[in-house]
């Protein structure tokens, strides 16, 4: 079998499962000879996760760490979006406001923790910012690289046709780079993602990042952490799975490859 | 177009491109601009097309000085031209905006016809091959009802065969809607296959070499003796080798 041979229906499901069901498999029995007292087995994990089901604090928490996401996530695109678009519009405006943006850029948002507390005080508004910030820059990024990869021909057409510059950035500019938008909110909803399990361990007492820190705190309940862990990651992977779905949209698709 | 120059300031020195370009085009005319590649055909075309604003002299249309771009004059590029995220209606639709919906769709349905994309209406360019997309940049530039059509080597990336059929797809669409056509090339069997007038412009700084007037109506035939003796005249003039 070659790399190039169309793989049948059964093993695109198949082999995937095997490798997760060796990896449950090595971890049951890493678990059962090294006769760790700490950490749980998958069994343990799975009644745990049962566990919190029953007592409804799961959907809960899931609700409220996708409510901070959306909200955090949502005001980094309003204003992202339009921020980027102005500045691969303006390089004059970019080349003052760029270095700024790319020294703020590497600052994880961890970092920002304290001053999120000064500005907001612990609560939802600190943990929605936190997010903000770690979703805002690739945002902006890749609108003003989308911006600025738009062939000039496509905008030479734009002027041909008697567009004025408002028209030309809302029909020849903002659909090119609208792809290259598109791969950036998704880069941002992960990072998004991953920052509000931090920003939960600290500023708030609810979500999916609470759940992990208080297991562990209120008597090293560590099947109900590493069952929050795989929540975490599940959802974090439908979330993308499901905004590569916007990807398939035919006005954009013809900025991806895909295979045919 | 009077006295037409170019410099273009390149790393500080200045670099003539074109030099006192004089040429008059009439109305409903096919002129093809033919020359060595790198001599500033594209450059007189965007200065044509108001795109660029010359060194010194003029260009006028029905007496009007260009100055910008305009819908009255529309550029169709090489490849490329088309919008990815549009389809094949939403392209030609695209300089209409102004028009009434119910225009809109009749030009689009019209234009769709004169170019046989009958169809594939619904169709993203990525699903079309190269001469298809070719055909609905002329039909998008056709859309808007220009007076003027530049063309800059719009079948420079199609293989051989499909430009043989889409200079005859051309021809029957001019001659279905008569414009002024000004069209660039380099392949001297374009030119003498299309146009009434080429244009031979010398190296750069690109200088009026010649014009050769295409006496043989249309439809041409390509092994004439008169086509024959034209095309070795205008080979001969551009100083190339009658063998390989």
């Amino acid at each position: 079998m070659n790399s190039l041979a169309k793989p049948r229906g059964w093993e695109k499901f198949f082999w995937p499962l095997l490798a997760a069901g060796l990896l449950l498999a090595l971890w049951h029995y890493s678990v059962l000879w090294t006769a760790t007292k700490v950490f749980p087995s998958p069994l343990s994990v799975e009644k745990g996760l049962a566990e919190l089901l029953r007592k409804h604090v799961l959907w809960s928490d899931i609700g409220d760490s996708l409510r901070r996401v959306a909200l955090g996530f949502g005001m980094a695109a309003i204003v992202g979006i339009p921020l980027g678009l102005m500045l691969g519009w303006y390089p004059a405006l970019n080349q003052v406001l760029n270095p700024v943006l790319q020294i703020l850029r590497p600052i994880s948002p961890i970092a920002w923790i304290p001053v999120a507390i000064i500005f907001f005080g612990i609560g939802d508004r600190a943990a929605v910012f936190l997010i903000f910030l770690g979703s805002f820059f690739p945002i902006v990024v890749a609108c003003v690289s989308g911006v600025s990869n738009v062939p000039a021909i496509f905008r030479r057409a734009g002027r041909n046709f008697g567009l004025s510059p408002t028209q030309i950035l809302a029909r020849v500019i903002f659909p090119a780079a609208l792809p290259q938008i598109l791969i950036g909110l998704r880069i941002a909803l992960g990072v998004a993602w991953l920052v509000v399990v931090a920003a939960e361990m600290i500023a708030v007492d609810s979500g999916l990042g609470y759940l992990v820190i208080d297991s562990r705190n209120s008597g090293k309940r560590y099947d109900l952490v590493v069952a929050a862990m795989l929540m975490i990651g599940l959802i974090g992977l439908a979330l993308d799975f499901g905004f590569r779905r916007l990807e398939t949209i035919r006005s954009v698709r013809w900025g991806f490859r895909h295979e045919s | 177009m009077e006295h037409v120059s170019m410099v273009f300031d390149r790393d500080g020195k200045s670099v003539p491109v074109l030099d006192d370009i004089n040429l008059d085009v009439s109305e409903e005319e096919f002129i093809c601009l033919v020359g060595p590649s790198g001599c500033g055909k594209s450059t007189l075309l965007n200065l044509m097309g108001g795109f660029l604003s010359p060194t010194s002299g003029s260009i006028t249309i029905d007496g009007e000085a260009v100055h910008g771009p305009d819908p009255r004059r529309i550029l169709v590029f090489q490849e490329r031209g088309v919008f990815p995220w549009l389809t094949v209606a939403g392209n030609i639709g695209f300089g209409l905006s102004k028009l009434s919906r119910a225009e809109r769709e009749e030009r689009i349905t019209h234009y769709v016809q004169l170019v046989r994309l009958q169809g594939f209406e619904q169709t993203y360019p990525s699903d079309l091959s190269g001469g298809m997309k070719q055909r609905l940049q002329v039909a998008r530039a056709l859309a808007v009802n220009p007076d003027i059509l530049y063309l800059d080597e719009p079948f420079g990336a199609l293989d051989s065969v499909t430009r043989l059929i889409m200079r005859g797809e051309l021809l029957r669409i001019w001659q279905a809607e008569r414009r002024t056509i000004i069209f660039v090339t380099h392949d001297i069997d374009e030119a003498v296959q299309l146009a009434d007038r080429v244009v031979v412009l010398s190296s750069r700084p690109a200088k009026i070499e010649n014009i050769l007037t295409i006496d043989i109506p249309h439809p041409r035939n390509i092994s004439s003796r008169r086509y024959l003796e034209l095309r070795d005249d205008l080979l001969s003039k551009i100083g190339l080798a009658y063998t390989v």
